[in-house]
């Protein structure tokens, strides 16, 4: 039961617990109340896998299917036919590192990108904090990501104990900054376009193959190193905040890469940046979005 | 109701005002814009302006709610009743945080629980506990909180045995009754209801009338209940307020409020625009859809009752029908039902036209007064009616009597004017 205490000789100014205003601001999220729905947020990380692997025949042995399958494909596409450099690592734990971390990120952004449109029905009858349907995309996708690293994991052991080529470096440490990292620039990019989405429905459509363009523009199917002929061409791949990420986390695990902890801070800063206009961006859309729809 | 804190508000709305743009409702594509923004920097029409739209609408606004003030009190029952378009439901979906007023603000103390609609947010793959847990997080409430109340709430929701069945194998009726005992078992303050009980049987709406009436008058929680149905709002409320063009026009007594919630009418209006009115049920203007309804041939929709009433409806379809069924549902204008027309079928129809109907209807078996009916298009027979489109409209007219050898209508005759019966023959004896 609620507690109706008698009233307190505080002025009534002061004991409104909501005060319902126009929409103003820049930056009107309530961290506090997203805080205090920690518990939906996590109900709708395990809804989302429920309803993702109900009536499947696979159900989540798909989490660890669909990297292993990207990952033979790359190494028979990228690594046999265009015979593209590794930096001297196993190939195939090479491009399994890359698709691990490239896979987490994508789905972050394709998971949240249709935020207000999936959930429009919801949106219109209740209200809660709207971001904690974003966050818990993301979370899913952090859980996924994690049973695809034990699996890089044991397929790392398989490979070290036949002898293969690769040592851990002092960049592990880094390896849950950088995890955390891709994380929240996923989530920020993908609250962006779910933001833009509700007034440019065509974003949604452009927004998946935008995600796999950007894929071919990362140190995903080649090391950053074989670039190193043209600086041109390495400087514009520094831009790209996701390049970093990935070649610490090769660096971290299989002792190759070009890192620098000016490319790392680089990164960090964009994803704050843009996960700081996403959330802008999406506090704004929340409160008006249901008379667009 | 319980008058032990004295009077302290927990609601208090002041200058609420809320704002709809008219015709740039919808999310429109970038090259739609990028090209309407082109042609407006030429100076050329803009391509993407549709044909046949109303251009005085276009970009106009329209005030939902203008200037509300109220403020309501722990404990109190408060009843919300005003004609479609008064302002009832964006007010609720304001105090529910859906969306934001345009001017104006609310202030609350306590928690709210809103149910706009019911059910919503359960996911029909999910067990019924699983969307106990679900909802009450949904409204506000922690894994705790629920655990607290589980067999409270589910005991009264009578679906022990199928609890840990998937909701998509409940019933619409069970739905609603695990629905709403999730919510009436919430630890909020303050709880907003919308028509919600229209939906389920006779009995359980007793007990959820019963259970609100509780959670306000014993638990000191403040319940705000919008509903058509004045017996409903008589049994439950302590007070009531008459919303009438975004205004509160009565705000008191019961009994007073459903008097001036009578004298409003509706019945100056003759055109309808339901694009954008909201549905019955989820599903229904998706697949056909009602465009517009007009009162044909008249300024105010008041009909004699040797007059036919004459109807027009444009509506379009997204799928090929061989063809739709049409009724009618007449009510009394306190929303008493007096009955249905037999469906008629409107033909077949295809995506891509914009169909026009004309019908009419004899309302020469209505006693004097003001009535509404709902437009209902169903696929199948009544008997397995599919509904495909039920705008929440209510389209008022009046019956006036051309009769003058008759008085005016007493109240207890009831609604159906019929006809003299048929004399067959009289004797005399003795």
């Amino acid at each position: 039961m609620a507690d109706y205490r008698p009233q307190s000789p505080a002025t009534p100014e002061e004991d409104w617990t909501t005060i319902i205003r126009p929409r103003t601001g820049w930056f009107d999220i309530d961290l506090a109340e997203l805080w205090r729905y920690r518990d939906l947020t996590l109900m709708f990380v395990k809804r989302n896998f429920t309803v993702l692997y109900k009536q499947t025949v696979l159900g989540p042995a798909w989490i660890i299917l669909n990297p292993l399958i990207t990952t033979v494909l790359f190494n028979v596409v990228f690594g046999g036919l265009a015979g593209l450099s590794t930096d001297g690592s196993p190939s195939f734990l090479f491009y399994m590192a890359g698709n691990t971390v490239w896979t987490f990120f994508s789905s972050c952004i394709n998971n949240t990108a249709n935020t207000f449109v999936a959930n429009s029905q919801v949106f219109g009858k209740v209200y809660f904090p709207r971001l904690t349907t974003p966050i818990s995309q993301a979370l899913t996708s952090l859980i996924n990501f994690f049973i695809q690293f034990i699996m890089y994991a044991l397929f790392w052991v398989g490979f070290a104990l036949t002898g293969a080529e690769m040592h851990l470096t002092p960049w592990l440490i880094a390896l849950p900054l950088v995890i955390v990292e891709v994380m929240l620039l996923g989530l920020g990019v993908g609250i962006i376009v779910s933001s833009l989405t509700t007034k440019y429905r065509d974003l949604a459509i452009a927004v998946g193959f935008g995600v796999q363009l950007w894929m071919y523009i990362s140190p995903v199917v080649y090391p950053l190193s074989s670039l190193s002929e043209s600086p041109r061409l390495r400087a514009l791949m520094m831009l790209n905040p996701m390049t970093a990420p990935i070649e610490v986390f090769r660096m971290a695990t299989l002792g190759t890469g070009t890192v620098s902890v000016g490319g790392l801070a680089y990164s960090v800063v964009f994803t704050l940046a843009a996960l700081a206009l996403g959330t802008i961006l999406f506090s704004r859309i929340e409160k008006t979005f249901m008379d667009t729809v | 109701m319980a008058q032990a804190n004295e009077k302290r508000p927990v609601i208090q709305v002041s200058g609420l005002k809320k704002q709809y743009k008219l015709g740039q409702i919808g999310g429109g594509t970038l090259t739609h814009d990028l090209q309407s923004w082109w042609a407006r920097v030429r100076g050329k029409e803009d391509p993407n302006t549709v044909i046949g739209t109303d251009s005085r609408l276009f970009g106009q606004t329209f005030m939902a709610l203008n200037g509300v003030d109220l403020t309501v009190y722990q404990g109190e029952a408060l009843g919300i009743i005003g004609r479609n378009g008064a302002g009832k439901s964006t007010l609720l979906k304001i105090l529910s945080r859906i969306t934001a007023p345009t001017e104006g603000e609310i202030r609350l103390r306590g928690r709210v629980a809103s149910m706009l609609e019911v059910g919503t947010g359960f996911n029909n793959e999910m067990t019924g506990r699983e969307n106990i847990y679900m909802n009450g997080a949904i409204l506000g409430m922690t894994k705790a909180e629920v655990d607290a109340k589980l067999d409270q709430i589910i005991e009264f929701s009578e679906c022990g045995e199928f609890i840990d069945t998937p909701v998509k194998r409940y019933s619409s009726g069970m739905f609603v009754k695990l629905a709403f005992a999730v919510a009436a078992h919430l630890d909020s303050e303050i709880m907003v209801m919308d028509e919600v009980l229209a939906v389920g049987d006779m009995k359980f709406q007793q007990k959820c009338l019963g259970k609100m009436s509780d959670v306000a008058g014993q638990e000191g929680r403040t319940v705000l209940y919008v509903s058509h149905n004045m017996s409903t709002i008589r049994q439950l409320c302590t007070r009531c307020v008459v919303l009438d063009k975004g205004k509160v026009i009565f705000d008191g007594d019961v009994e007073q409020a459903i008097a001036v919630y009578m004298e409003t009418t509706d019945v100056n209006v003759v055109h309808y625009d339901l694009t954008h009115v909201s549905r019955m049920t989820g599903s229904a203007g998706k697949r056909l859809r009602l465009e517009t309804l007009d009162f044909l041939d008249k300024e105010s929709s008041v009909f004699e009752d040797k007059e036919k009433v004459r109807v027009r409806i444009t509506w379009r379809v997204a799928e090929p029908f061989s063809g739709v069924n049409m009724k009618l549902n007449l009510h009394f204008r306190d929303s008493t039902p007096v009955g249905i027309t037999h469906p008629v079928d409107l033909g077949p129809a295809v995506p891509g036209k914009l169909y026009t109907t004309d019908f009419t209807f004899d309302p020469s078996l209505l006693g004097e007064g003001q009535y509404f009916f709902y437009i209902d298009v169903f696929d199948g027979s009544l008997a397995q009616a599919v509904c495909l489109d039920k705008p929440v409209t209510e389209f008022a007219f009046e019956v006036t009597n051309a009769d003058l050898s008759m008085p005016e209508w007493a109240a207890g005759w009831g609604r159906i004017h019929f006809p003299p019966v048929q004399v067959l023959d009289t004797t005399a004896e003795g």
